[in-house]
């Protein structure tokens, strides 16, 4: 499969059909796994990662799961095509700054992607629409357990699956959920959810993951500790933590909506009226814009269906979609003029919110 | 006021960070926050912050001869300050090490998940005696996934390592 035909292709992640699709957007599974006899990446030389990318290739490519998958070596992608791919949540940022002698192989559906030679030898990942971890994991578990009958996985009884960095022994697993909560936010209770989120062992994150902010009132959940816990205990745990947040997340849009309306009405006919009618629109402007749209569909002040348009255009404001969508390298100003042009014709049909 | 890391001097610099959702404040003298690199936008490493605060002395004497992984060359030093490690075999090379860590890092220190499909064996170079039970974690191991928290910005995590240090220095 072709770069263009990958970007042609809405992600399957993307169609905002899973279980809590108002406020999971995704749920994405991880596991690191690497060869056993080889140096992992970060202290093999070139020959070395040549030497595991011919050995994983031709093994990955003959999987009944990653049938007409778009296999790419990192070398042969420009900036922009790896920024696409970050952009979607279908590689790293350490990848897209690696060079030759690291791969990325994603399955049409976009459900599947698989990164060679990033910090381990194999970093697999699943994504899905709403909150379904079990399923995810289920996805990527037959397609690690193949993978695991065609090559020698370097593994230990006693810590499990060996990876470049001793925080992923084990399960080698990262479970994590993509989780719209401005209800929370609004109501000021975002940072009591965090504290306590942190201290049973998960981690809170912002859109693109360690170390970014939260833009959109978008946080990723994740498991912190991989070793000494099963697979599915790690799963079931979080995502009972995740359930209850969703009670808490509809339990404050309740409230903001009983309590406060005109503060709501506000924050909705101000996004409204900016994202169909501005000229320049800065990505974080617009991301806490779109979060409020979205939180009026979801809560039945615009038409529901508008949660999907909705997410892809979270991804299309940014900046390397909107330089591939224009073809051409364009500076932040030049982006934020492109951006507002966008919504403007991506938003022309929608209808204005039913205000309280 | 005091600076918080030489006790000596005046603070002039009052650091004021969130973290675990809790407001913490550090306060430094001029030459501290230098040393620290606070005061400088681009060299401003919370790692040092973190590392210099609470323990007295945290540079081990070298040792003579450094171990290094006889499958890979990668010595321990590299091992201690990147946190990663060079090939699978460095688990055996550098056992007690990663075993001292691991206490402060995860749920356990047992594997309990999946296994690999058909694994039943360890390959034959992995024969090794059993590992006594693991002690309580040693302050440099702590310092050590200290570190690694930093390194993976998983600053919340970091903030408790510190806040275990600064106990488990304090006698």
């Amino acid at each position: 499969m072709k770069f263009n035909a990958l970007l042609r292709r809405t992600p399957e992640w993307m169609q905002n059909t899973g279980p809590h699709r108002d406020i999971v957007i995704t749920s994405r599974i991880r596991l690191a796994r690497n060869l056993h006899g080889e140096l992992f990446p970060g202290w093999a030389k070139k020959e070395g990662r040549f030497a595991v990318l011919s050995k994983l290739l031709p093994q990955l490519d003959t999987l009944p799961e990653l049938q007409d998958a778009f296999i790419e070596d990192m070398g042969s992608l420009d900036q922009i095509k790896k920024q696409i791919l970050v952009e979607k949540h279908l590689i790293s940022r350490e990848q897209a700054a690696k060079s030759t002698g690291s791969a990325a192989i994603i399955n049409p559906e976009q459900s599947i992607s698989i990164m060679i030679n990033e910090e381990d030898h194999l970093r697999m990942q699943s994504i899905r629409s709403g909150l379904d971890l079990t399923q995810a994991f289920a996805v990527l578990d037959r397609v690690d357990t193949e993978l695991s009958k065609r090559v020698t996985y370097a593994f230990d009884p006693q810590w499990g699956f060996l990876t470049a960095c001793p925080t992923n022994l084990g399960t080698g697993m990262r479970a994590s959920a993509m989780l719209h909560l401005p209800g929370l936010v609004l109501s000021e209770s975002m940072n009591k959810v965090i504290s306590a989120v942190q201290k049973i062992g998960l981690a809170v994150r912002g859109l693109y993951g360690e170390g970014t902010e939260a833009l959109a009132n978008l946080f990723q959940i994740s498991n912190q500790h991989t070793l000494g816990e099963h697979e599915q205990e790690i799963i079931a745990r979080l995502e009972k933590v995740i359930e209850q947040i969703i009670t808490h997340e509809r339990n404050a849009r309740a409230k903001l909506l009983q309590d406060d309306p005109n503060r709501v009405n506000d924050h909705l006919g101000r996004a409204y009226a900016i994202l169909r009618y501005s000229y320049v629109l800065e990505s974080k402007e617009a991301f806490n814009h779109l979060s409020m749209l979205r939180m009026g569909s979801d809560t039945g002040l615009l038409p529901v269906e508008l949660g999907q348009l909705l997410d892809t255009v979270l991804v299309e404001i940014q900046p390397a979609h909107l330089q591939i969508a224009s073809q051409k390298k364009l500076n932040a100003s030049e982006r934020d003029v492109l951006r507002a042009q966008m919504l403007r014709e991506r938003l022309q049909q929608l209808p204005e919110p039913r205000l309280m | 006021m005091q600076c918080d890391v030489c006790q000596q001097h005046p603070a002039t610099v009052f650091l004021t960070q969130i973290l675990k959702g809790e407001l913490q404040k550090v306060n430094l003298c001029e030459e501290c926050s230098k040393a620290k690199g606070v005061t400088d936008p681009t060299g401003f490493a919370l790692a040092e912050m973190l590392w210099g605060l609470g323990t007295t002395d945290t540079t081990e004497a070298a040792p003579a001869r450094e171990r290094t992984c006889p499958a890979c060359q990668l010595p321990q030093s590299i091992f201690r300050k990147s946190g990663r490690l060079g090939c699978s075999q460095c688990y055996t090379t550098f056992r007690e090490s990663v075993h001292h860590l691991l206490k402060a890092m995860h749920k356990g220190v047992q594997h309990v998940g999946k296994s690999p499909a058909g694994w039943t064996q360890p390959p034959p170079m992995e024969e090794r005696a059993p590992l006594p039970p693991a002690p309580a974690p040693r302050l440099q191991d702590l310092q050590q996934a200290l570190q690694l928290a930093v390194d993976g910005e998983q600053y919340e995590e970091a903030a408790r390592l510190r806040d275990e240090i600064k106990r488990a220095d304090t006698p």
